[in-house]
Parts: structure tokens; C-alpha cells; sequence
């Protein structure tokens, strides 16, 4: 039981006040910090040979539009994403779940780059995560 | 108890030079940690308990392995393990274990060795409605049973059965990603085999709990708990459940660094055994 109150006691010193009153579209800078996330995340995917091709015949202003519309909408900011649903825009790609991963990576980076914080970046994959189904294996 | 030392010392380089060739091939298609790190029986998990997660980062058109050393000091004795395993396209996972448990106060060696396989039955650990299932099988067996037997172990080897299940969020409590893992086991070994298989009070399975639950401070740092209930066969001594506080580091996909506090209880009559684990991990 010693290792149990050591961890409560370790979670409750180390954990930060999670930001009150602040939406996740705040926390990723608003509308021009999604935009910059998202630029980011392309230049990434450009570099990540594992899932570059599946952009190769992608018109990336387009790209760039949808997901930083779908980003805004999904995390309580004043858009309304005007794509494609996930089935439609994914079928005939082949995304494999390790394409899908290596997609998650390269939006970490992303986020990295721009000093998001941790928990930030948890609630941005959380709301990204359930689409899994929706991407891979179609 | 120097020699046991300069055995491990040997190993290291061993495992760092597979961490640094491991990067050529480490791109697994899997997210950092979700391989876990090797438990002292050399399957996937955290130190003490077998999870659902199969080792290393191969997703499920690929293959992964993983080498690992460990080594557990308490009070009265040290327990040294060196590890590997083969992750089969995230469905299977074959691990060997070789256990040296050295009585530094008593004098003498206790060794076993554990085949592990563990089967993935389905879910995910992170995505879908179903947490990840696998279940486990472990072959043990002490490669010197006259102390085993003395104290009146049944026999040298023995299989154990474990059913796991694992699952994280990625937005917990404090907005960090938590890891939950309970897993129920069949076991009739003496402080998890090293002792021998069944004894005197009871020689046959028993159904007991493993939890574990851990929170990401960082995708690369994950700082969490164990808790392993044992059974207690042998009437010479009474057995402890085994409990761990542990952090474990991902610097990236080839190497994952492991620390931990360990309370062991009582071991053979000896209480009060705490003490410290580490080990280190090369995936591939």
C-alpha cells in the first residue's frame, strides 16, 4: 500500500492546475494557430517517407483548408468544417494503422514545435482518436 | 554476488549496441510506449505484471522484438533477469526469461527460466470501443530445485495462465494520458516459480489479481504503480504480495529506460524486503 499513497501523493505534487475557463481552440492559439499546427503537420508528413505518398496527388491548399476548418470546429472554435465526412474523403486510400500513427507522430512534432502544452495535446488527440475507424482500412 | 554484478555489467553493452543499430530498423508502426517495457518474467507490462500490450512497436503487418536486462536489489536478496521477445504482427508475442535470484544474506542461487506466449484476442490499447485482450501462457521451470525442494515445493516446473486486459486514455485526469491494466492469472508458483511449483498447504492453481495503472507526465515518461497478489503454498514461510512504484523513460522507439521502488514483503522469512529495480530495454 506504500507504493499506492507515494503515487496519489507524487500525482497530486506534480500535476498542474488544468487551465480553467480555456477552450482547446484558445490552448492551439485560435484560428492562425491551427492554421500554423496544420502547415506544420504538412511540411512533417512531406518529410515522413512512411505516409508522404498518400498526399502525393493531394491538393495540399485544399488539405491545409479542410483540416484546419475541422480542427476549429472540433475544438469549440467559430468554424464549421465544409469537407468531406472521414469515409467519403479516406475511402480508396489503403490508410493502414500504422499510416494512421505515423500521422498522430507527425501532428505531435507539429504541436511540439509551436509549445503546446502536454495536456493540450492530449485533449487535441482525444478528440482525433475516435475517427480511427472512420480512416483506417477503407 | 560481484560475479552476479560483472555478469550484468557484461550484458550492457549488449543491450546498448542493439539500441544503437536498433534505430535503423525501430520504426514501428505503433505510438512510443505502447509496447510497454519487459516484466521480470520477459513479457510485455510494466516490472511486475504482464499487460495486455504486446512488446515492442510492430503494428499488424509488421514484426518487432525486444532485448532486455533487470535487476531488482532488496534487503536480503537480487534478483537479475535478461529478457527477450518477438512481437508477430501486434497478434503474438513469444518471450524467454532467464531468472537468477541470488540470496545474498542466506547464500546461494535460486534460477528458472519462463517461455512466455501471449496472444492478443482483440480491442486496442488506445483506439475502438474495446480495450485490448490477450491472453498469456508461461512455461517455468528452475534449473536447481534442491532448495525448492527442501522447503517443500511439488515440482520444478509448471505452466501459469493469464487473461489482461489493457486500455489507456489519452485525456485522463489532469488532462494526461492514463494507463489501466488488470489482469487475472492461474498460478500455483512459489514467489512467482523461483521457489518451485505447489507445496505443502496447497498444490493446486489459484486465480489472482494484477493491476497496474500508470499516467504519462509526457509521451515519454510515464510514472505508475503495481500491485501482484501471490499465493502461499509453502508452510516453511508465508508469501507477500508484491507491490511497485515505478517510472519509465521512452527516450524514442529503441530504448526504454525503467526505475522503480519495489516492496517484496516477505520473502522466506525475511521481512522488510524493499529496495530498488532497473532496466533497461532495446526494441527493434
Amino acid at each position: 500500500m506504500k507504493c499506492f499513497s507515494a503515487f496519489v501523493v507524487c500525482i497530486l505534487l506534480i500535476m498542474p492546475n488544468v487551465a480553467v475557463g480555456q477552450t482547446l481552440y484558445d490552448e492551439l492559439g485560435q484560428k492562425q494557430g491551427i492554421e500554423n499546427i496544420v502547415e506544420e503537420l504538412l511540411f512533417n508528413i512531406a518529410d515522413d517517407r512512411r505516409i508522404r505518398h498518400h498526399f502525393a496527388e493531394s491538393d495540399l491548399t485544399r488539405v491545409h483548408q479542410m483540416l484546419s476548418e475541422q480542427i476549429c470546429e472540433l475544438t469549440g472554435g467559430p468554424c464549421v468544417y465544409s469537407g468531406d465526412d472521414m469515409v467519403t474523403s479516406h475511402t480508396g486510400m489503403g490508410v493502414t494503422r500504422a499510416d494512421f500513427n505515423a500521422l498522430v507522430e507527425c501532428l505531435q512534432l507539429a504541436l511540439d514545435t509551436f509549445e503546446i502544452p502536454v495536456g493540450a495535446q492530449n485533449r487535441l488527440l482525444a478528440l482525433l482518436a475516435p475517427m480511427h475507424h472512420e480512416i483506417v482500412g477503407l | 554476488m560481484k560475479t552476479r554484478m560483472k555478469i550484468l555489467a557484461s550484458l550492457l553493452p549488449v543491450v546498448l549496441s542493439c539500441a544503437l543499430v536498433a534505430p535503423v530498423s525501430a520504426e514501428g508502426g505503433r505510438l512510443l510506449a505502447t509496447g510497454g517495457v519487459t516484466m521480470i518474467e520477459g513479457a510485455a507490462g510494466g516490472g511486475l505484471v504482464p499487460w495486455a500490450v504486446l512488446s515492442s512497436y510492430a503494428e499488424e503487418d509488421e514484426w518487432g522484438g525486444t532485448v532486455a536486462v533487470s535487476q531488482a536489489d532488496v534487503n536480503d536478496f537480487r534478483l537479475s533477469v535478461m529478457g527477450v521477445s518477438v512481437n508477430y504482427r501486434n497478434r503474438l508475442e513469444l518471450s524467454f526469461a532467464k531468472q537468477t535470484f541470488n540470496l545474498t544474506t542466506i547464500g546461494g542461487d535460486l534460477t528458472q527460466n519462463i517461455l512466455g506466449a501471449k496472444y492478443r484476442l482483440g480491442g486496442d490499447i488506445l483506439y475502438g470501443q474495446m480495450p485490448q485482450i490477450s491472453l498469456g501462457l508461461q512455461y517455468k521451470e528452475n534449473t536447481r530445485f534442491g532448495l525448492p525442494q527442501a522447503v517443500g515445493a511439488q515440482r520444478d516446473s509448471d505452466i501459469d495462465a493469464y487473461l489482461a486486459v489493457s486500455r489507456a486514455w489519452l485525456a485522463g485526469p489532469f488532462d494526461r494520458t492514463w494507463l489501466v491494466n488488470g489482469t487475472v492469472r492461474a498460478t500455483r508458483a512459489n514467489e512467482t516459480g523461483l521457489l518451485g511449483f505447489g507445496g505443502d498447504l496447497n498444490d493446486s492453481h489459484e486465480l489472482l489479481a494484477e493491476v497496474a495503472v500508470g499516467v504519462f507526465l509526457h509521451r515519454s515518461l510515464a510514472l505508475g504503480v503495481e500491485y501482484k497478489q501471490k499465493p502461499s503454498n509453502l508452510g516453511f514461510a508465508e508469501e507477500s504480495d508484491w507491490s511497485s512504484l515505478f517510472m519509465a523513460w521512452f527516450p524514442s522507439k529503441s530504448v526504454a529506460i525503467t526505475g522503480a521502488y519495489v516492496d517484496l514483503g516477505e520473502i522466506a522469512g525475511l521481512a522488510g524486503q524493499e529496495g530498488f529495480y532497473l532496466s533497461l530495454q532495446a526494441s527493434f
